[in-house]
């Protein structure tokens, strides 16, 4: 595997069990902008522990990490 | 043997379903054979299930007890009975799960909705029009009643918050998630495997059940033991894609049948 194979910006964390490179993303916040999901509809678990939702834009994730984000829509 | 009103009982000294009532239910004005409404005086036979009803009377707490036993066999029934849920949002979802869950004979409920019944409504959630302006606490409480009079409900009123949800639910068997604010889904499942007091609360929440797709798509999935979640998980209420009765059915009873099954401890990878 070629040393250049990857940006160095690129980071791969496995989402709801599926391994999947991100590019330009450091914290929760920016994964979730990134996958175009609304903040407040969102229950997000990183390595296996639930992250409150003030603490999205702090928590920063790092290569290998498992995240695990279970999307809610309206109705009832 | 005879079946008479869910019991087992020796027909030895009777010929008639009319002399059977006379024994076991004398103000009998009403005889159901097999199924079928029959005259007095029509035979019974070993092995006969024989119905008596008088028009009218409305079954004591021990008499539903009995009945609701019969059918469900008496161990899962004192389960049932034995068990407190609580249910989140009484709309499409809330107010048919609840009406599932009393008909089974569940022992007590805590309703939980700050909204009125409004004409908009009644595409789907289980009121009447002439509830319409009722707070739904109360309007299920009514509608529920007149179909089991033997449960225990207790009705919270107050708009809840994630914050609040500790304190009402942390005795409760299972939770039962029926709000319509995706905000408010998400903040009970995350209460729920957050919070050190909720832990033995087992929850069924859902997502996804708007419009008249597929019914089959809708299914109940397992986040963890003794934590699921019931919809499609991608159908949104909005324009052009309404809330409706039958699929918001589909989705009650998914939520419904999983809260039954994990009172009677069928979990899969839960140990008890």
């Amino acid at each position: 595997m070629s040393i250049l194979g990857q940006a160095p910006s690129a980071m791969n964390i496995t989402l709801n069990g599926n391994k999947t490179d991100f590019d330009n993303i450091s914290t929760i916040s920016e994964l979730l902008e990134n996958l175009d999901l609304a903040v407040d509809s969102v229950v997000v678990e990183l390595n296996t522990k639930i992250i409150q939702p003030d603490s999205y834009g702090a928590t920063q994730l790092g290569e290998g990490d498992g995240v695990e984000i279970i999307r809610f829509v309206g109705g009832g | 043997m005879l079946t008479v009103n869910e019991q087992q009982v020796s027909h030895e000294a009777v010929q008639t379903i009319g002399e059977l009532a006379a024994i076991h239910k004398p103000l009998a004005d009403l005889f159901i054979l097999n199924g079928y409404p029959v005259p007095s005086t029509t035979r019974v036979r070993d092995g006969d299930t024989c119905t008596l009803i008088v028009k009218g009377e409305i079954p004591t707490p021990e008499e539903m007890n009995s009945l609701l036993s019969a059918r469900h066999t008496p161990g899962v029934q004192e389960r049932i009975r034995n068990s407190t849920i609580a249910i989140l949002g009484l709309g499409g979802l809330g107010s048919a799960v609840a009406g599932a869950m009393a008909k089974i004979g569940i022992g007590k409920m805590l309703l939980s909705d700050y909204d009125i019944v409004e004409p908009s409504n009644l595409n789907r959630q289980h009121y009447f029009v002439d509830q319409i302006g009722m707070m739904k606490t109360r309007a299920l409480k009514e509608n529920l009643l007149r179909m089991n009079p033997s449960l225990s409900l207790e009705l919270i009123e107050e708009q809840l918050t994630e914050s609040a949800l500790p304190g009402l639910f942390a005795k409760v068997d299972v939770l039962i998630e029926c709000f319509d604010d995706p905000a408010m889904k998400a903040a009970t499942l995350r209460c729920i495997l957050s919070e050190a007091t909720m832990q033995n609360v087992a929850y069924v929440g859902s997502s996804g059940m708007a419009g008249f797709g597929d019914s089959n798509t809708i299914q109940t999935k397992q986040i963890r033991p003794g934590v699921y979640i019931c919809g499609d998980e991608t159908s949104a209420a909005g324009p052009g894609q309404g809330l409706m009765s039958p699929r918001v059915g589909v989705a009650a009873h998914h939520q419904a049948n999983q809260a039954l099954r994990l009172l009677l401890q069928e979990d899969e990878g839960r140990k008890h």
